[in-house]
């Protein structure tokens, strides 16, 4: 019987041949952490007498959360993750530099057939660089810093096959929506998720991690790519070159298998409260908002911003909205500037935060009003997620939310395009 | 013995505890009180230790925040009965040594009085008089979870025994 990708990769960890159904205990290449975990993943260890953190070097740590710190709280967390960091030889990126799931794609921690675990459930975001790579608890976490290995029951795995062109005014962004709609938000619990199809190679990197990015909201463990040209090429650009791409066999068993046409695909939006309540964007538009978020791990990379500014450039925005920016990382953030980007979204009447998450989690800046709608880039839309219950939380892709910025209501960006 | 408290489908672990309560503390002591508050305010302050939650599919999605289940491990819950959970609620709870049990919830409802019988793999309703069976977790992780949880299995002695397999 032939394997998945997944039984690939923890086969090649554990030496030996495993399948879907196996619980074992592997050792790991990468782990990440935040200040929002990172707190919990301390007292973890706490548990652990004289805890030695012998995979320290494998250890990213990243501020992201909170940031610029809001309390006097925060503040001493992130005063504690930076000495924990420094006393332990851990790789830190502090205050500023972007949300975790840019930076470790960004800053070339991930290879094709990696296993990787982080302490944040978008962690599969990294399946984009054909790795498998899922969002553990702290006590998780501690386990595997200082054990060197955690213990893990081998996913079965369902397939998603994307085919076509994608059409003008639609991105990563809706080709998730519309599969998670499907597939529903359960419908992949427990499952690693393996995606193909020739949509694959007209998508850029950026765009294929917000699409592993959003496959968490299926419930899914893990959503890997294959390793082409396009991944290849990018992580030649981060010096990366001697690879070894994971590739299924022929034979390989799924669970189930999903067949998308995305050629006839048009703008998807997710309404309140959950992330496969999604419509089409002729069934949502015309529905009022007050504020506009543009950013996060899903879709605060370049080209969300590169669309958002073509649409929004030499325009003001409806008086009636306030539009938030939180660019994905601080070279993100850098190279918007150097485009021009920037200057454009800020001069129709955005508003810059740091980069980082931002209003995301409604731990600073941007918690909506009560009874508004805002459209937001992000990957959920759940009560209470902007920090206030009252509001209602419409998902989109950057063009979208670009789009409705300008006309204070739900937009299908094809108009402005 | 305990009282069931019952909640409906995709119970997401913004709902067990909002992400804006984790940011002052992580002691899962002082966040009981916030338990559940966005959906059903109030309910923190009436859960008593020995009580059961108890919900329809996919309990616990949403984050993989493990404070969710701390907080339910520190008001006291006995067991949290489900349909079906999230994965990474399942195994944030396996190592915390947090009881799980996947079952038919349609014969609870929410003030019914349960017992676990761990042994005959059966939910017993009291108020009911039902039994409702549940498949027991597999060998590991029913070991992990009696230890107490991951940390305190690999520190005895069949959890070292373990690790030079690796
Ligand atoms: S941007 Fe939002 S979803 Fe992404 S890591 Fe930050 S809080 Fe989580």
């Amino acid at each position: 019987m032939g394997q998945t990708i997944s039984e690939k990769i923890f086969s090649s960890h554990v030496k030996r041949e495993v399948t879907a159904g196996d619980i074992l205990f592997t050792p790991l290449d990468l782990m990440m952490s935040n200040d929002a975990s990172f707190p919990l993943v301390l007292e973890a260890l706490q548990k652990i007498r004289g805890y030695t953190l012998k995979e320290a070097r494998k250890l990213v740590l990243i501020l992201d959360h909170y940031c610029p710190s809001p309390s006097q709280e925060v503040s001493r967390i992130h005063e504690d993750i930076k000495a924990f960091a420094h006393q332990f030889g851990c790789t830190l990126y502090a205050e500023g530099e972007g949300v975790c799931h840019q930076l470790i794609p960004e800053k070339g921690h991930i290879r094709p057939g990696h296993l990787v675990i982080g302490s944040d459930s978008h962690t599969t975001t990294y399946g984009a660089l054909n790795a498998f790579a899922t969002g553990v608890g702290s006590t998780d976490m501690a386990v595997a810093i200082h054990y060197g290995l955690l213990w893990f029951k081998v996913p079965l795995s369902i397939r998603i096959e994307l085919n076509g062109n994608i059409p003008k005014g639609v991105y990563a962004k809706d080709i998730s929506l519309h599969f998670i709609a499907k597939v529903t938000s359960r419908g992949a619990n427990g499952l690693a998720v393996e995606f193909s199809g020739d949509t694959l190679g007209k998508l850029s990197m950026e765009g294929r991690l917000t699409i592993c990015n959003m496959v968490m909201e299926t419930g899914a463990k893990a959503g890997i790519m294959p390793a082409d040209e396009v991944c290849r090429a990018w992580l030649k650009g981060k010096g990366i070159t001697d690879i070894l791409p994971v590739t299924p066999d022929s034979d390989a068993a799924y669970a189930r298998e999903y067949t998308f046409d995305i050629s006839s695909l048009e703008p998807q939006v997710a309404t309140p409260h959950q992330v496969d309540n999604v419509h089409p964007i002729s069934e949502v538009k015309g529905k009022k908002i007050a504020m506009a978020f543009l950013g996060t791990c899903t879709n605060g990379r370049l080209e969300d911003l590169a669309v958002a500014a073509q649409i929004l450039k030499g325009k003001r925005i409806h008086p009636g909205v306030v539009l938030v920016i939180a660019p994905a990382s601080r070279d993100v953030m850098l190279e918007a500037c150097n485009r021009g980007y920037i200057q454009a979204l800020v001069e129709s009447g955005g508003m810059l935060n740091a980069p980082g998450c931002g209003p995301c989690v409604g731990a600073l800046g941007g918690v909506p009003a009560d009874g508004v709608n805002v459209i937001s880039t992000a990957n959920r839309n759940f009560i209470g997620r902007m920090g206030n219950v009252k509001a209602s939380i419409y998902l989109a892709s950057p063009a979208t939310v670009a789009a409705s910025c300008l006309t204070g209501e739900i937009t299908d960006p094809r108009e402005f395009l | 013995m305990g009282i069931a408290h019952k909640f409906g489908d995709d119970i997401n672990t913004d709902y067990i505890i909002a992400s804006k309560r984790k940011r002052d503390t992580v002691d899962p002591k002082k966040l009981v009180r916030f338990l559940m508050e966005d959906i059903r305010p109030g309910f923190g302050g009436t859960v008593q230790p020995g009580d059961f939650l108890v919900a329809g599919e996919n309990f616990g999605c949403g984050s993989a925040m493990e404070i969710a289940p701390m907080v339910v491990v520190g008001a006291g819950i006995q067991a949290v009965l489900a349909k079906s959970f999230a994965r990474t609620f399942f195994r944030n709870a396996v190592n915390l040594g947090l009881l799980l049990v996947t079952c038919d919830t349609e014969q609870i409802t929410g003030g019914d009085e349960l017992a676990l019988d761990l042994e005959q793999g059966l939910v017993r309703n009291l108020t009911r008089r039902v039994e409702i069976p549940f498949q027991p977790l597999p060998a590991l992780m029913k070991k992990i979870v009696q230890a107490g949880g991951v940390i305190p299995f690999l520190e005895s002695d069949e959890g070292r025994a373990l690790l030079p397999l690796l």
